[in-house]
């Protein structure tokens, strides 16, 4: 009899940390395969390099917490900010773009306030907005989906640019590349062009980008299958896409020609990633049921704010972020009455 | 398991409480054990405190011979109960032995040596309680040494006693056993309905109550049916037994009471404080056997089982009984024994020895295997995922009473209703990050508690140190004044209703210094703990 726990309950289901992330993962694959397979090996190639660099960060930081390593990067949370990062950076990027902004997550983001649980702001997103702001450029250049390129980058010339920079002879980076949707619809209707007349350009399919609405659907299930196995809750998503939906749907009506639907809005940009996998993140997340729903509301509210009126053609990213610092403040004004309580 | 028959859930409306859990049960292991007679032992332990409240007082000495059923200890003071041989015997010694408890500490025990002849002292059965004053019935339980069968032990002659002021509604018997594994209430419903029912009259009777629910979950089908056909044949309708769909801890008392009435026990309160009592069926049993039959509380039905047992029983069980003993009876421990739990997986506390004795609140020998604990991966920082509060029955915010308690920060985890937590440990069995979290609150409550009692301590010295100062200025002004009394009648003799007035003024002076210093002190001091409540009795 060597006493395990003295202390009941004497028993335990099946669930733990690094089963939640694992599945969150498995959930994320699906579209991270079609990510690899519509943009080519230079998502690969990133992948590789922002998970090498969230583990080798995330295990000095430990270690300088003085606390173990393998059992930290065993729970497999870094694992999932780095496939979270990496399926939000542009598919052919320098090797320092993504390395830069995973060391800023795991250590800024990350361990600085403690490590998991303890972190206020997500630190995926953490990261791309660090990168964004710094490096606009290297991040507003995405790939055309590898369908729509005259030739696409073989793995060697993928490798050769990420580590020198250097294209195929003849060739411009801009013969590769071309605006995110979300991006051309913006400029578009600066230049008072009409909301139809930009979803013709041929970037753009039934829902959303070209390419783009296959990796959005299967975010979608994939997001679906995690409600189905309980691992998030339906608030959160649920509140931030019928946000959006409605704003998006609401000034839609009133103005067709000057500001696009509710499925370009939900089939565009990160709002389904968004949804079902960061705004969801347990720890930067609110923990009741009316705080989720207002959490969700504020970020879809924020995402449509900012795509439509501010600066940045998305707003996933910020409105997580603005919604994590809010976090605390809703879970204190939306505790659940208690058993034997008056409301 | 099975569904709720169309006429029960036509006739008693039933609600729900937030949270809870579907547990595997495996209540097979045990379920199909008929009760039956433990084997004598050759010496029984018997804590003198086997209930909430005092511990009893011996009424006998080493070398005494006792009677089976002879009163060997007397309650002392109102919360407390007295204690009985369970067989004929002789005392061998009073002293400390371990008793089981969290803690694993020693308490004082009568050790009796048994001489296996079960003589009875002279019983005398009550035939017409229904004519009885229920004050004197009150009086046969406790004198009949009857607490809370249900895992509390709280007495039950006190919660039979609502006072004039209060009209009860409704008898509450819990037969929902809701912890995993444990049968011996599903047992005694099977095979001795008549027993549970004739207890349910005699509460009744005590409480005037104008109906009894006796809820049973529905993964207990044959004891529903056995108490609910024996019901159908007495014609009684006054009684019901009503099924109650299976969700960990419905058993708890303040659960129950709201799936089968809808109403709130309010924080801090009884059930009473809402026209409600609540006992467990077995407790029921034991009152109608002190009452009818004369038989003190000596033996209760315990299950013995778990994967780590060969075979599991349900014994008919003596106190004082060593677990070791019943164990042998079952066969012995597997190799697969991890730990042995008295109680269930869910509640128990484990058991350090083999030689603890089985008391009145003992209700289950859980032999722990690494397939009875499930998954246990290491320690986790929490996520915040919620998943504790999504399972909590008292719509509590388990993250936040983690974070307080681990940081004890005592005045917020209270700020966070710390004391409406019933430690069922729903939170603990869902969290992904293995955290002890009952641990945690129970390291709270039991420092928030010893605070207040050094608090109390403390208060209690300041005022008589207060006192004291009130005291010597009086007793010093007094002197003051008798010396000028004196001084004056030996001047001669004028001045007496001066003299008079002065002391009088001296003596508020004197206490209003007091008063002034009290207040000063009492706004120094947090009075964070004024209703840290008090602890609760819980059933399950």
């Amino acid at each position: 009899m060597n006493g395990v726990t003295l202390s009941s309950p004497h028993t335990h289901n099946d669930n733990s940390v690094s089963r939640v992330m694992v599945l969150v993962m498995l959930a994320l694959l699906p579209a991270y395969a079609a990510y690899l397979w519509l943009f080519g090996w230079g998502v690969l190639i990133n992948t590789v390099l922002i998970i090498t660099a969230a583990f080798a960060s995330e295990a000095v930081m430990v270690k300088l917490r003085g606390r173990d390593p393998i059992a930290t990067l065993k729970d497999g949370s870094a694992l999932l900010t780095a496939l979270l990062l990496s399926i939000a950076m542009p598919p052919l990027a320098p090797w320092w773009l993504g390395v830069t902004g995973i060391i800023f997550a795991m250590v800024f983001a990350k361990h600085l306030f403690g490590g998991l649980g303890q972190n206020s702001f997500n630190p995926a997103m953490v990261a791309y907005v660090v990168l964004l702001i710094s490096f606009p450029v290297q991040m507003t250049s995405w790939l055309a989906p590898a369908s729509m390129q005259e030739s696409p980058l073989t793995l060697t010339q993928s490798l050769d640019y990420t580590f020198t920079g250097h294209l195929p002879a003849n060739s411009a980076f801009d013969a590769y590349t071309h605006a995110t949707t979300l991006d051309q619809m913006k400029t578009e209707l600066k230049r008072g062009h009409e909301v139809s007349k930009t979803l013709a350009s041929p970037i753009f399919g039934a829902l959303g980008g070209k390419g783009w609405e296959i990796i959005n659907t299967l975010l979608l299930l994939g997001g679906l299958w995690l409600l189905w196995k309980r691992l998030i809750s339906w608030h959160v998503p649920a509140a931030m896409l019928a946000t959006l939906f409605l704003m998006a749907g609401l000034f839609h009506l009133i103005n067709p020609g000057h500001y696009p639907g509710p499925l370009f809005h939900i089939f565009s940009g990160g709002a389904l990633l968004g949804a079902f996998f960061i705004a969801t993140d347990p720890v930067t997340c609110a923990t009741s049921v009316r705080g989720r729903l207002l959490f969700g509301f504020g970020v879809g509210l924020t995402t449509y704010i900012i795509r439509t009126w501010g600066g940045y053609p998305d707003g996933v990213a910020f409105s997580v972020l603005l919604m994590n610092m809010a976090a605390p403040a809703i879970d204190y004004f939306t505790q659940p009455r208690v058993f034997g309580h008056k409301s | 398991m099975s569904t709720l028959p169309k006429s029960v859930a036509a006739t008693t409306p039933l609600w729900k409480f937030h949270g809870g859990l579907h547990l595997p049960d495996n209540k097979a292991l045990s379920n199909s054990q008929p009760i039956t007679p433990a084997q004598l032992p050759q010496r029984l332990i018997l804590p003198l405190q086997q209930h909430i409240g005092a511990p009893a007082k011996p009424l006998v000495q080493p070398g005494d011979v006792v009677l089976k059923g002879q009163m060997i200890a007397q309650p002392d003071g109102f919360v407390s109960v007295p204690l009985h041989a369970p067989t004929s015997g002789r005392v061998i010694a009073i002293e400390s032995y371990p008793v089981p408890h969290p803690s694993g500490m020693s308490a004082p025990c009568i050790v009796i040596e048994t001489d296996g002849e079960d003589r009875w002292i002279e019983r005398k059965p009550i035939s017409d309680y229904a004519t009885r004053d229920p004050s004197e019935l009150r009086n046969i339980i406790r004198d009949a040494g009857i607490v809370g069968l249900g895992g509390a032990g709280f007495p039950s002659f006190i919660k039979l006693n609502p006072g004039s002021r209060i009209a009860i509604e409704t008898l509450i018997l819990n037969g929902a056993e809701c912890e995993p594994y444990i049968t011996c209430d599903d047992r005694l419903m099977r095979e001795r309905p008549e027993e549970i029912i004739a207890g349910a009259r005699i509460m009744r009777h005590a409480l005037h109550a104008r109906r009894v629910l006796i809820g049973i979950e529905d993964n207990k089908p044959e004891a529903y049916e056995a108490i609910a056909s024996l019901l159908k044949r007495l014609g009684n309708t006054e009684i019901e037994a009503v099924l109650i769909p299976t969700r960990y801890p419905t058993g708890g008392e303040k659960q129950l009471i709201k799936v089968l009435t809808g109403k709130e026990v309010p924080s801090g309160g009884l059930p009473i404080d809402v026209g409600v009592v609540c006992h467990n069926v077995a407790t029921a049993a034991a009152i109608h056997r002190a009452v009818q039959r004369g038989e003190p509380l000596i033996s209760r039905v315990v299950t013995i089982t778990g994967h780590g047992i060969a075979r599991p029983h349900n014994l008919d069980v003596l106190f004082g009984t060593p677990v070791r003993d019943l164990l042998d009876q079952c066969g012995g421990t597997t190799p697969q024994l991890q730990k042995l739990v008295m109680g269930g997986p869910l509640m128990g506390i484990p058991l350090q020895s083999l030689e603890l004795p089985i008391i009145k609140t003992g209700n289950c020998i859980l032999a722990v295997t690494a397939e009875d604990m499930g998954q246990r991966g290491p320690e986790r920082n929490c996520i915040r995922c919620g998943e504790c509060a999504r399972a909590c029955p008292a719509s509590l915010l388990p993250q936040q009473l983690y974070w307080y308690a681990r940081a004890k920060d005592f005045d917020k985890a209270q700020d966070y209703n710390l004391f409406d937590c019933i430690e069922c440990g729903c939170c603990a069995y869902v969290c992904p990050s293995n955290l002890p979290l009952v641990h945690y609150y129970r390291f709270a409550k039991t420092t928030i508690w010893s605070q207040e009692r050094d608090r109390k301590a403390a208060d209690q010295a300041r005022e008589r140190h207060d006192f004291r100062e009130f005291r010597q200025e009086r007793e010093k002004t007094e002197r003051a004044e008798k010396l000028a009394k004196k001084k004056a009648a030996l001047e001669g003799g004028e001045g007496e209703s001066g003299a008079e007035e002065a002391k009088k003024a001296a003596i508020k002076a004197a206490m209003e210094r007091a008063k002034a210093k009290r207040e000063a002190s009492d706004a120094g001091t947090p009075a964070s703990t004024d209703n840290a409540a008090t602890e609760q009795p819980k059933e399950s």
